[in-house]
């Protein structure tokens, strides 16, 4: 089985950490990946850019374009993509025709900071 | 991170808000911050002991709001103050605070605490001090340090800033739009000048002052997590972003200061570049253009050349000359003729810039380009002449000794007719 673990965290605090303490996480973080990759098990890993980044379409009809996070709580996480895109433009593109194909709810849309493509194959 | 290395960083995260809101209950500055520094206190006993609150700023409001109260209360009274157990377990009352502190209350809190450092009664300096003091919770110490004066000096600085707001009128009502638009017009504006206390400093001065530059990153983040869709912050947070994210490349070993152009561009922040460049890219779609998104684009454009000769200074001349539209400033336009100098040759920009005397006699940046652009002119006297006058108007040791650079490549090109010189 593969496990998605979903990072959440206090952007204020997360935000508000030095250069070298952002780092020294980081790199303690490293240790952990290192030994899952060295497994063979580790899958993609991704931090993305800050909420203030992010744009929420809404899968109404027609799909509303709104800036900031996805702040609703009676919707649940179920999934993610990860996609290649020249600006924003292009991925909400993306995100209206993955609405269309399955509408309601929303899409969140955040630029990745860092991506590790991982080497899980099955 | 260790507990005292996680409370101190929330404390950091939750004083505007919890700062704002104790400012509305109090309607004192004063009072306000005493009831934060005292729930902060507590904290720093209870948290470590209790383990963290779910709601950091609702703890800090609640208790400050009571600790402050009770104080009251014992002054009328000469009642004794309740342990800190008393105090210390707050479960439902917590949750129904932070459930009434919705987010729009929350907004408004912290919008009024920034305006109210930078009210238009307050001296630029002040209103700088203030909102460092206040809203970002630095020590005077660290201020006075920041701003090369002695605390005294800071002390009274800041006291005298807290006393002419007490005195003026601070709307404690929940604004208006057009008075939250123009609220935040002047906490942007004061924002970017705390950005600018850093961005300007150079030498020894410049690690002192970087400080101030990640402030005011963070209280520009802090205002567009407030308000969401307004393009000119994402303009003013990715302008920042982009600015600051040069900074290591900005001067050399012995202090000076590099341009653009031969800045080692592998030393440019690429996680802050492309923060900035995602905001620009949201801001964009609005189709507000606004001064702040003109300049963070300005800026885009360099954060995505890989090299200085592929920039796109076309479009760099073109955003400049909407800025000089929407802004006109003799500052903005000696800017864009850089651009021009790219564009069309030295000859045009030199003209451009030309008229822009009068107004610019005693600006360094105004000479300085002058005589750049005479120099690619071959008209190395008037260049000269033009260096000398931006080296006696030089605000600091880094921008004299970039432009004696130029002074001494004039004298080696010179020396071959060596008569040149001496008819000066």
């Amino acid at each position: 089985m593969l496990y998605a673990i979903l990072c959440y965290h206090d952007e204020d605090i997360v935000g508000s950490w030095t250069r070298e303490q952002d780092a020294a996480v980081m790199d303690r973080l490293a240790v952990v990946q290192d030994k899952l990759a060295r497994e063979g098990r580790l899958g993609p890993v991704a931090r993305l850019l800050p909420t203030t980044s992010a744009t929420t379409l809404r899968k109404d009809d027609p799909p509303v374009v709104i800036d900031g996070p996805y702040a609703e709580t009676k919707e649940q996480l179920l999934g993610f993509y990860v996609v290649d895109c020249g600006n924003l433009d292009e991925a909400l593109d993306v995100a209206r025709d993955l609405g269309a194909a399955n509408p309601g709810g929303a899409y969140e849309i955040r630029p990745v900071s860092v991506l590790n493509p991982g080497s899980v194959t099955r | 991170m260790t507990d005292a290395a996680w409370i101190d960083a929330a404390l950091t995260a939750a004083r505007p808000q919890a700062v704002g809101a104790l400012l509305r209950y109090f309607r004192d500055l004063d009072i306000a911050e005493e009831a934060f520094q005292n729930a902060c206190l507590r904290a720093l006993n209870n948290w470590p002991r209790h383990g963290p609150p779910r709601d950091p700023a609702a703890w800090l409001i609640l208790v400050g709001r009571n600790v402050a109260i009770d104080e009251v209360r014992r002054n009328r009274r000469q009642r004794p103050l309740p342990e800190d157990e008393a105090i210390s377990d707050l479960g439902d009352a917590e949750e129904a605070l932070a459930e009434r502190l919705d987010g729009s209350h929350y907004r408004d809190d912290i919008l009024r605490l920034l305006f109210i450092c930078c009210h238009p009664d307050l001296p630029a300096t002040q209103q700088i001090a203030l909102a460092l003091r206040v809203v970002s919770g630095l020590t005077v110490k660290q201020i006075a340090r920041a701003f090369l004066v002695s605390e005294a000096a800071m002390e009274q600085r800041i006291t005298r800033a807290k006393a002419r707001v007490a005195g003026a009128d601070v709307p404690f009502e929940t604004p208006g739009a057009v008075e939250r638009s123009e609220r935040l017009a002047a906490v942007a504006a004061m924002i970017y000048l705390i950005f600018n206390e850093g961005y300007s400093a150079s030498g020894d001065a410049a690690a002192t002052r970087a400080p101030l530059c990640e402030e005011a990153i963070r209280l520009a983040r802090l205002l567009l997590r407030l308000f969401q869709g307004e393009p000119e912050i994402m303009g003013l947070t990715a302008l920042l972003l982009l600015q600051h994210a040069r900074a290591a490349a900005r001067f050399d070993a012995e202090g000076a200061l590099v341009l653009l152009d031969d800045q080692d561009r592998s030393l440019w922040n690429r996680k802050m570049i492309a923060e900035g460049l995602a905001l620009i890219d949201k801001a964009v779609r609005h189709r507000r253009s606004g001064p702040y998104q003109l300049q963070a684009a300005i800026a885009a454009l360099h954060a995505r050349a890989t090299r200085p000769e592929d920039t796109d200074w076309r479009q760099i001349d073109l955003l400049y000359g909407a800025l000089e539209t929407m802004q006109p400033s003799p500052v903005v336009t000696l800017n864009r003729a850089v651009a021009v100098s790219k564009v069309r040759g030295p000859q045009a920009a030199l003209e451009m810039i030309e008229p822009l005397a009068p107004r610019l006699s005693n600006y360094f940046h105004f000479f300085g380009v002058r005589g750049a652009f005479l120099m690619q002119l071959g008209r190395n006297d008037e260049a000269r002449v033009a260096f000398d006058r931006a080296i006696a108007l030089a605000n600091s040791s880094a921008e004299a000794a970039h432009i004696r650079m130029h002074l001494d490549r004039l004298m080696r090109d010179s020396q071959p007719c060596g008569s040149k010189s001496s008819k000066k």
